[in-house]
């Protein structure tokens, strides 16, 4: 019996489909709920970030609870950067009693990337413990050794970077998520599919679902400020020319319509078991996305 | 090892030090003189600067080192101008700074901040190496501390954070793990970064940490 009904469509076979929602910085909750409401039902999974890039906004808990009430099925995102050891498993018991089942384990990004520069970052556990936490708590036990009066039961995941430089610490990593428990990776974005199918082949060793991470690519400004400041992440220079080919009005167009191809290249030839798509802010574009995709 | 420490930036000494007109300052000959922070040269150009915004400076010493018993020696010899300040600036890193207000019943102020216990790579220039932790992992890290050298603390590896061997948050620091990586492959040892770290225990020492050796 499946955990979830995630956990369900990862383990039939089918292309998996899950896509970002970013929550609101503030309590309006209209902008994320439209997104929740175009997209529950054309996807497998809304998966909820938690300070994307160390910004404050409202909790990935409260968009997972927002999604399950909206009939969707959520991840949620938890991040090792805000909270102890006592905070992570007690949001994980909460989690469990409102009915969300998916966890994605990060360690989150540096505090002082952020908009609350001066906050202390905490990394009390970081993603290897965050997934063996999950897997403990399972087993009706607390990380002090203490019993739980009724344990959780997640089908839990975690992050990896196929395009790092150096690859081999992160591919290190990888495995000992692996061991930890994870049962799914989403992969920080992918654009160039052939080292992509590399890192595949690396990867298909292990018992566990690959979701290829893919980021709208919204300018030739976008691609360009990507390559240059977000770790592992290289848009091609063709990808890049065929951007400032379809001049300013229409980057946004060619960006969705390079997101569809990407997505069904990888569908088409087996690259990995599903996609997770990334909008940032954009989510209303997924289903265009979907559309160019052929799904 | 050294206590490392930089003065605060001015204005700051200047607001703690607004209730007094009459000011000792003390400085120490041992870390603080090798980071130009506290030595002999550095206390004169801060009485000069409290003279030009009209502080009386009363008199000033460099503690040969401030954070041992000499300190109590040093105040005694220096009871007349101690006492015709208003309070103590103490140019010296936090344990100086302790050591004095135990000795003195004036307030005792730190112009200094102390940032870390650290060696010295170049002249002028220090590298935090230890974070006191009470849990050494060095022998499985090639001796390089991820609880200092990663922004993060991390213990199982490197984040998804690192960019061409270099750290998240700054492209000019090695990131961590990458050197530690590099260096457990060249011993033979890459299996030691396989190994899972559990949580840490943070409270190996209860803080405030005291321990009696031997």
């Amino acid at each position: 019996m499946a955990v979830s009904k995630f956990q369900e469509v990862l383990n039939s076979g089918k292309f998996v489909v899950t896509c970002e929602i970013g929550p609101p910085k503030g309590t309006n909750l209209d902008k994320m709920q439209h997104h929740i409401d175009l997209l529950k039902y054309r996807v497998d999974a809304l998966n909820v970030t938690d300070h994307q890039s160390s910004v404050m906004r409202f909790p990935s808990l409260g968009g997972c609870l927002a999604i399950k009430e909206r009939g969707g099925e959520p991840i949620l995102q938890m991040t090792c950067r805000d909270r102890n050891r006592l905070a992570l498993q007690a949001d994980l018991l909460f989690a469990y009693t409102r009915g969300i089942r998916n966890v994605l384990c990060l360690t989150g990004d540096a505090v002082v990337i952020g908009d609350h520069k001066g906050a202390k970052g905490v990394f009390d556990l970081d993603s290897v413990q965050l997934l063996r936490a999950i897997r403990q708590l399972e087993t009706g036990e607390d990380l002090g050794g203490n019993k739980l009066d009724g344990a959780v039961e997640f089908c839990a995941g975690a992050v990896v970077c196929p395009e790092a430089d150096p690859i081999e610490p992160q591919l290190i990593k990888f495995e000992k998520k692996v061991e930890a428990g994870a049962e799914f990776f989403q992969t920080q974005g992918v654009y160039d599919l052939e080292k992509f199918a590399k890192f595949m082949e690396f990867a298909r060793q292990f018992p566990v679902k690959i979701l290829a991470g893919i980021i709208l690519l919204t300018s030739v400004g976008m691609a360009k400020y990507m390559n240059a400041n977000i770790p592992g992440i290289c848009v091609p220079q063709y990808l890049i020319d065929e951007l400032a080919a379809a001049g300013k009005g229409g980057a946004l167009r060619k960006g969705i319509e390079i997101a569809g191809r990407m997505i069904a290249t990888i569908k088409k030839e087996r690259l990995c078991d599903g996609v997770h798509i990334m909008a940032i802010g954009r989510e209303e574009l997924v289903l265009e996305i979907l559309e160019a995709a052929g799904i | 090892m050294k206590s490392i420490t930089k003065q605060k930036p001015f204005e700051e000494i200047e607001r703690s030090l607004r209730r007094f007109d009459a000011v000792f300052i003390a400085g120490c000959g041992t870390c603080a003189t090798m980071t130009a922070t506290g030595g002999i040269e550095q206390v004169a150009a801060m009485q000069e600067r409290l003279e030009a915004i009209d502080k009386v400076v009363t008199g000033s010493t460099v503690i040969p080192t401030a954070c041992d018993e000499m300190t109590a020696v040093l105040l005694k010899e220096n009871e007349r101008a101690i006492r015709k300040a208003g309070c103590i600036l103490v140019m010296a890193c936090a344990l100086g700074v302790h050591r004095l207000s135990l000795y003195t019943n004036k307030p005792v102020l730190p112009a200094l901040d102390t940032l870390f216990i650290g060696v010295e790579e170049k002249p002028g220039q220090f590298r935090e190496v230890c974070a006191q932790c009470g849990q050494c992992v060095l022998g499985e890290t090639a001796g390089i501390c991820p609880l200092t050298a990663c922004h993060k603390g991390l213990l199982n590896g490197p984040c998804g954070g690192t960019n061409n061997g270099k750290c998240e948050v700054d492209k000019e620091k090695d990131c961590a793990w990458t050197l530690i990586y590099r260096r457990l492959k060249l011993q033979g040892r890459l299996d030691l970064m396989r190994q899972y770290h559990p949580p840490k225990n943070y409270q190996v020492v209860p803080r405030p940490k005291s321990i009696k050796l031997g």
